[in-house]
């Protein structure tokens, strides 16, 4: 009974972080399909949502939604900003000179914060207070409740938005064929705008509601970056459910590692079951095989 | 051919007389490093520029092979010349068998493997406390000797670390202009056409992977023993992508660039000391235009940049006359 | 009229006389602090306490009528970097000594350096091997960490409470802090039940948490930098745990209690005396010290100077004391520092020797908690 408490205890803490990983995940994704990029960057949206609340929320003195509000919107105009000053000057480009690029800007974003609001780390307060609630013998916080409703909020959004509507349908053709795409009329370049809008909109909402969690400082993007990532990679790079079963998959596996096996050990062990997969599955666990064409 | 002879030749030359003018000051110091990193930049341009094969993964290799020398010799009284035969062959091996399942991914999914090798090799290293003394790193490297001669100043580990540094680069030219190159290019351009030519495309990129791990474990030793103290710290992903960074700075598939690539990253820092706090934003601008502005990288962006100013002089002078 | 001439001339005498004096070059010491990267909780407080005292010292005429220059490089927490500047500072700017680094990995890469170069070097960091055998030109100021657990293990055979887990950050001040609380649970016949890590970059420690309740200890004690401690603390209410959790000095400062919030109420931690300045007696012979340290530090940031920055502050005054005493070359700063007796600093009160260059002795900690988001002694 003791164990099965335990267990329940890390697959719960599992999957809050899980859903992290899975919104941040998601996020890379939609970059993805729509250039081909791995937006090395994509943890530092992460961290502007978390660190534009908390300024919105002390210094401009903004109630707590218009701070959030504010701090997803102003991450959105700088996707918008880095997509026209960086990405779209390189017309042919090769996807390994715009990782660097990546690169760059994500040590340019960290840098400029680190100077404007210093290195510091710095909590938000919860949105719905601390008092811990018991679910099946484990405890979580009321805070988690909020990490999976907007989870579950933003697939389905998703979901929504690229099945059926117009510009989401455009989006998904960029990524399938982007000749054809332009063919039959779709603006390549207006989709691959909307994609680093929705994606920093996406990234910068997960770092908002993991700030009262986690905390956050200038420096937290990279390690979250990665996490997704690996999140996106495990999924097939899909923006769709594969990817968040993807950071959920991650997330607990993590937790089980360091509760049962060794926490020195557990990003290796979620590492290592990561290269398993890959190596049976070079195209991640939910997609289905590509052949190449020639 | 004789011309690629003449440059290395020319090359070779200049490295040799470089610390003259210096004459021991801390550039010195900075240039060994930059021998360090631009050997490490150009195993992974040989997989990376020729065979068109990413790794995230590389400070693993240089890791594998500071820490093998390192343990080695503190731990188990190794000869360091042995301990760095002994770990750079068993690190190659390693290599070649992860190499097979590894190299079977493409694009972005390699990337993901190559990191996830470069986070498990440094969560071991920080882990092995009894062997590695963990975060807190191993000190008391002994330095390199020959006979009476130890490696023990600035100068004489610019001269050991870039002897090896010549002899990787010499390897690396005859290499790709080898018939092994060209396949290897084969293999860059369409792997499906270079494998219904009779390339056994495979077997070659696991090959390069190999030699990349080789030379990079061979750096890892001369590194420890140039410090003579490591910690996990300097073998992180942050270190993996540098050294990509220096590869497409320095311009893709060209040897030289690599070299040039790891000369502008490790000195840039220096130079960006002027600017005071605001030099990490500096730098992310510069790698940011530089990519915008040279997609080939230094080796094709130098000499653009020249005849962009060079046919305006000209026509000048012509104008004069 | 005559007066504004008389003036005039009289400034202009000044100007002259301080000219003469600023004609003796300034005395060039080199400072090596991870102003950025990961440590930089501790290289941006002692960066910038360096840089204050220099100048207050330079306000006051400096060091015996001479002027001090600091030359300050950011390591970045990179052992590599740590090399090459110390190389940059020794060879091309010529300093007589240099303090720092921050970190004990940066430190122990430095060393070799130093030592081969004959500049002393006082480190900012706690690792115990830096002095440890003793090096002849390395001397440290921040207390070793073996100090900060015998502190918290007598604590607990006080309350005669001999079950411990331990949870410590996966990173050099984690490791150092494991070590000694594996060394030393024997002596003070406390047993480990439980030995967990975390990384410093981890956002959720529930399972490390979930296990060690289940072990059942008397007590946990944490040892990492924020923010992971701060999360621990708020996990551990998370979990309704009632076990008394202690942290180490890495976490000593108001920072900690805002990051923690409700969670930090209870919790228990070795510190510096900085902390509880005003606390203190007046017969503690650091008081003098530390009251200038925090008014100085408030003057110059605005923000409240804090543990690690008195480390720097040490570091300054022992080499100021050291140049006045043995001159403005290296051997003599080095020898005037191993004669330094019972110099009340920031981090206590150093006695250097011969065979010791550490110089603290345990009561350089004091127990603190936290209560009413505020610190009060332990008794």
């Amino acid at each position: 009974m003791e164990l099965l408490n335990q267990v329940t205890q890390f697959v719960i803490s599992g999957l809050a972080t899980g859903s992290i990983y899975a919104l941040i995940g998601l996020s890379f994704a939609i970059i993805f399909n729509s250039t081909g990029i791995i937006n090395f960057a994509q943890g530092e949206f992460v961290m502007l949502g978390g660190v534009l609340t908390i300024f919105s929320l002390n210094v401009l003195q903004l109630p707590l939604a218009a701070a959030i509000v504010a701090a997803v919107a102003v991450t959105t105009v700088i996707g918008i900003l880095f997509e026209r000053l960086a990405i779209r000057p390189l017309k042919n480009a090769t996807p390994l000179a715009l990782i660097i690029i990546t690169i760059g800007a994500s040590i340019l974003i960290r840098g400029v914060v680190m100077l404007l609001w210093g290195k510091d780390t710095q909590a938000l307060p919860a949105f719905s207070g601390t008092d811990p609630i018991t679910v099946a013998g484990a405890t979580l916080l009321p805070q988690h409740l909020w990490i999976f409703g907007v989870t579950v909020m933003v697939i389905v959004g998703c979901r929504l938005f690229f099945n059926h509507t117009i510009s989401g349908k455009a989006m998904r053709a960029c990524s399938f064929n982007r000749r054809a795409a332009n063919l039959v009329g779709i603006s390549v370049g207006r989709m691959v705008l909307f994609s680093f809008v929705i994606s920093a909109a996406v990234g910068s909402l997960a770092g908002v509601i993991i700030a009262p969690l986690t905390m956050t400082s200038y420096d937290v993007g990279v390690m979250l970056g990665l996490k997704g990532f690996c999140a996106a990679i495990m999924g097939g790079m899909g923006s769709g459910l594969g990817t968040v079963l993807g950071g959920l998959i991650l997330g607990t596996l993590e937790s089980l590692g360091a509760g049962l096996v060794s926490s020195g050990y557990k990003d290796a062990i979620a590492f290592f079951i990561l290269l398993l997969i890959l190596f049976i599955r070079p195209q991640g666990l939910f997609k289905k095989g590509e052949t190449e064409r020639v | 051919m004789r011309s690629d002879r003449i440059k290395f030749i020319v090359f070779a030359l200049v490295v040799l007389l470089l610390p003259l003018p210096l004459s021991g000051g801390y550039l010195t110091n900075v240039l060994i490093f930059v021998g360090i990193n631009g050997v490490l930049a150009l195993g992974l341009n040989l997989l990376l520029g020729y065979a068109g094969q990413i790794s995230l993964g590389q400070a693993a290799f240089f890791g594998l092979g500071a820490y093998g020398s390192g343990v080695l010799t503190t731990q188990f009284g190794f000869n360091p010349w042995v301990a760095m035969v002994v770990v750079a062959l068993c690190v190659a091996v390693f290599a070649f068998a992860l190499g097979f399942p590894v190299l079977r991914l493409k694009g972005h999914y390699l990337a993901m493997a190559t990191l996830g090798v470069g986070v498990i090799a440094n969560i071991a290293f920080n882990e092995t406390v009894d062997l590695t003394g963990g975060p807190s790193g191993l000190s008391g490297i002994p330095n390199l000797a020959i006979g009476t001669l130890t490696f023990d100043s600035d100068l004489k580990n610019y001269y050991l670390v870039w002897c090896f540094a010549l002899g990787m680069i010499l390897l690396s030219l005859n290499l790709v202009n080898s018939r092994f190159g060209r396949a290897l290019r084969a293999i860059h351009d369409s792997e499906v056409a270079a494998r219904v030519m009779g390339v056994n495309a495979r077997l070659m990129k696991v090959q390069v992977f190999t030699l990349s791990a080789f030379m990079s474990a061979i750096m890892g030793s001369l590194y420890c023993h140039v410090m003579t103290f490591i910690s996990p710290a300097s073998f992180g992903f942050g270190f993996s992508v540098e050294v990509l960074t220096m590869v497409v700075i320095g311009g893709l598939g060209s040897v030289y660039g690599s070299i040039l690539g790891a000369l502008l990253l490790t000195l840039l820092p220096e130079m960006l000391r002027a600017f005071q706090d605001y030099d990490i934003i500096v730098y992310g601008l510069l790698l940011v235009t530089m990519t915008i502005y040279m997609p080939g990288g230094l080796v094709q962006g130098i000499p653009a940049l020249f005849r962009l100013i060079m046919p305006a002089k000209k026509g000048s002078e012509v104008g004069n006359a | 009229m005559k007066k504004l001439v008389s003036t005039a001339f009289a400034s202009l005498a000044l100007f002259c006389l301080s000219t003469a004096a600023l004609a003796a070059p300034p005395i060039k010491i080199g400072a090596l602090f991870a102003v950025t990267g990961p440590a930089s909780f501790l290289g941006e407080p002692e960066r910038n306490t360096a840089q204050m005292v220099v100048d207050e010292i330079n306000k006051a005429g400096g060091v015996k009528g001479r002027k001090l220059e600091l030359i300050t490089y950011d390591t970045g927490g990179d052992a590599t970097k740590a090399v090459q500047l110390a190389n940059k500072l020794v060879k091309n700017d010529q300093v007589v000594a240099i303090i720092g680094p921050s970190t004990t990995g940066d430190t122990m890469a430095v060393i070799p350096v130093v030592e081969k170069a004959q500049v002393p070097l006082i480190s900012c960091s706690a690792g115990i091997k830096i002095t440890d055998p003793v090096k002849k030109w390395v001397f440290k100021t921040a207390q070793n960490d073996t100090l900060a657990v015998a502190r918290i293990y007598e604590q607990l055979k006080k309350e005669k409470k001999s079950k411990v887990a331990i949870l410590t950050v996966s990173d050099s001040f984690g490791s150092s802090g494991r070590e000694q609380l594996k060394a030393q649970a024997r002596h003070f016949g406390i047993q480990i039940i439980s030995d967990d890590t975390y990384g410093p970059k981890d956002t959720d420690m529930t399972p490390q948490l979930t296990k060690i309740k289940s072990a059942k200890p008397d007590a946990i004690i944490c040892w990492g930098t924020n923010p992971g401690p701060a999360v621990i603390a708020r996990n551990a209410k998370q979990l309704g745990l009632a076990i008394p959790l202690y942290m180490s000095h890495g976490v000593s400062s108001k920072k900690f209690i805002e990051l923690a919030g409700d969670a930090a109420e209870g919790i228990r931690l070795p510190s510096g005396k900085v902390l509880v300045a005003d606390l203190l007696p007046k017969s503690d012979k650091q008081k003098g010290s530390l009251l200038a340290f925090i008014k100085d530090y408030q003057n110059h940031y605005r923000a409240e100077g804090d543990h690690f920055g008195g480390h720097a502050w040490d570091a300054m005054m022992l080499l100021k004391g050291a140049i006045e005493r043995g001159g403005d070359t290296p051997a003599g700063i080095r020898n005037a520092l191993e004669a330094t007796r019972n110099f009340a600093g920031i981090g206590g009160v150093f006695s250097y020797s011969a065979k010791d260059h550490a110089g603290l002795t345990k009561d350089a900690f004091t127990l603190v908690e936290v209560r009413k988001k505020d610190w009060v002694l332990v008794k």
